[in-house]
């Protein structure tokens, strides 16, 4: 417990520390919500879709969180590149632990940036339809985050160097967000589209946040947590299981 | 007893062995130096027997566990000084300290205290809460003996352990760990390319050269067998004096030729 407390605590003290990360990683949510909120808002509005910012806010807060965990999952690279990573792995502690208290810590860290971002967008005009309903999203996006973080390390554990961040960022991180559902309903895409969006995790975190916070949904509630929490627990799984083959 | 067994160790890159075929055994509370050119194969070993690496043939036992298949038993029995730096740039001193010593289990009574004995010991207790990114490079590898030495294992692993350490602190390592190794038996398996500082400290020597023991013993030992005065003239007549590459270009151009042929 203690183990995981101390790689938990570790990876929320560099967020806190790289200030100019945070600012970067809010700069990019907050030029999506201005560029897509007022510019597609009017076009939105006149299909008849309603708000467009109250429909966006959700996936904008997903694009943040999947994002940074992501991110976080991944600095496994960095730590062995940087030498630390060694240190844990020779210590007396199991694998699965060192997964867990890294995947918690990307995932605290990612929720918080996604907490940061809803609160971003009721600066900029959005307001969820309930407020009762915003401890149960931030749960939801504690879990997305978790996936995420888990997704990370299990990409993070087979790649021997950064060379293949930008690839991962390019065309795993992009296409799941775009393709999410994220900036555009999926009632009334071409069917190819929908299809892909059933396939992305990240789709059922928005659709998630969105029923609790603006209540639209495509997919329903319950669908969407039993489906993350499954994919949470694969990848979780996963993750551990080649982490725990990794070797310096 | 020993607490270091190992017979027909061998860690294949490719076709490439790094480390081939070894056999040697390292008995409780000894201090053993392993030595060699650079590029000879101490560090993978030293990897192999911390489990950080698996071995491609050969047997290992350490404090009567297996590293493969009893990993946690073997690293709850050693402590390790790695010759990269392996600190968290971001923290500061003082929380890697912590961090280690949570990591070990080590109760907090007891680590804090060892904490600020270590760090004074090492002249950094003043500089405990500045982020190590502001370090030189002798304070990081002070700060890395002084957390290597946090927890007292029953092995000790030093992979060149005072390269670029001043005298001063050099001398004061040794006779820390001299005490150690006296007062636990803490077994210490070190590297160094001091040839005084093994002569001085080890009770028995292992040369390792392109993966292979050539010789060992005691330094009267390898001098009497060498038929020199010194033991860095023992290491030289067993080595030949032709200069090794650079460990770390070497190694970043094996990785890169390894890349390109797409393996
Ligand atoms: N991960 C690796 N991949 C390929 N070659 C490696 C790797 N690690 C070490 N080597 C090679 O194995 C040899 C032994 O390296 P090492 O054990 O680090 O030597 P040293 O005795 O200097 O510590 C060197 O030729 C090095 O280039
Ligand atoms: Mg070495």
């Amino acid at each position: 417990m203690k183990t995981i407390y101390i790689l938990w605590l570790r990876q929320l003290k560099r967020y806190i520390r790289s200030k100019s990360r945070i600012v970067g990683s809010l700069a990019q949510p907050l030029l999506f919500l201005l560029a897509l909120g007022y510019g597609l808002g009017p076009v939105f509005q006149k299909a008849g879709q309603g708000n467009y910012i109250e429909f966006l806010a959700p996936g904008i807060i997903g694009m943040s969180i999947i994002f940074t965990s992501i991110f976080y999952g991944l600095e496994i690279i960095w730590d062995r590149q940087f030498g630390f990573l060694k240190e844990t792995l020779v210590a007396p502690v199991s694998r699965f632990n060192i997964m867990i208290g890294r995947t918690l810590g990307g995932a605290t860290v990612a929720t918080v940036q996604g907490v940061i971002v809803f609160f971003i967008s009721m600066l900029i005009g959005f307001r969820p339809v309930s407020f009762v309903m915003i401890p149960f999203a931030v749960l939801f996006m504690l879990l997305v985050a978790i996936l995420f973080s888990a997704i990370g390390i299990t990409i993070a554990s087979l790649l021997d160097d950064m060379q293949g961040f930008q690839l991962i960022m390019n065309f795993l991180v992009m296409p799941l967000f775009f393709l999410s559902g994220a900036i555009f309903p999926l009632q009334n895409v071409p069917g190819v589209i929908e299809k892909i969006a059933m396939f992305d995790p990240l789709s059922y975190g928005i659709d998630a946040f969105r029923q609790l916070l603006v209540s639209i949904s495509h997919f329903g509630l319950m669908t969407d947590l039993v489906v993350l929490a499954a994919v949470t627990l694969f990848f979780l799984s996963l993750g551990s299981y080649f982490f725990s083959k990794v070797q310096i | 007893m020993d607490v270091i067994k190992v017979e027909n160790l061998t860690k294949k890159f490719d076709d490439f062995a790094a480390v081939d075929h070894i056999s040697f055994d390292v008995a409780e509370g000894e201090i053993f130096a392993f030595l060699g050119p650079n590029g000879a194969g101490k560090s993978t070993t030293i990897k192999m027997l911390t489990t950080l690496l698996a071995p491609s043939e050969g047997s290992i036992e350490l404090n009567g566990y297996n590293p493969i298949n009893d990993s946690n038993a073997v690293r709850r029995s050693i402590g390790i000084i790695f010759q990269d730096p392996s600190l968290d740039d971001e923290l500061t001193a003082f929380e890697n300290m912590e961090f280690h010593g949570v990591l070990y289990g080590i109760p907090k009574k007891v680590r804090r205290e060892r904490i600020k004995q270590l760090m004074e010991f090492v002249e950094l207790w003043d500089r405990k809460n500045s982020l190590v990114k502001e370090f030189s490079g002798g304070m990081k590898r002070r700060l890395e003996i002084a957390r290597g030495l946090l927890h007292h294992p029953k092995v000790l692993f030093l992979d060149e352990p005072t390269l670029g350490l001043d005298p001063q602190t050099r001398n004061h390592m040794w006779s820390y760990l001299q005490e150690l190794n006296k007062a636990k038996r803490t077994t210490v398996f070190f590297t160094t390319h001091y040839m005084e500082e093994a002569d001085r400290v080890a009770k028995r020597i292992a040369i390792i050269d392109h993966g292979k023991i050539i010789a060992s013993g005691s330094s009267a030992e390898l001098k009497a067998q060498t038929k020199t005065e010194s033991l860095e003239d023992a290491f030289l007549a067993l080595t030949g004096k032709v200069i090794r590459e650079e460990e770390g270009s070497n190694l970043d151009r094996m990785r890169m030729f390894r890349k390109a042929r797409g393996k």
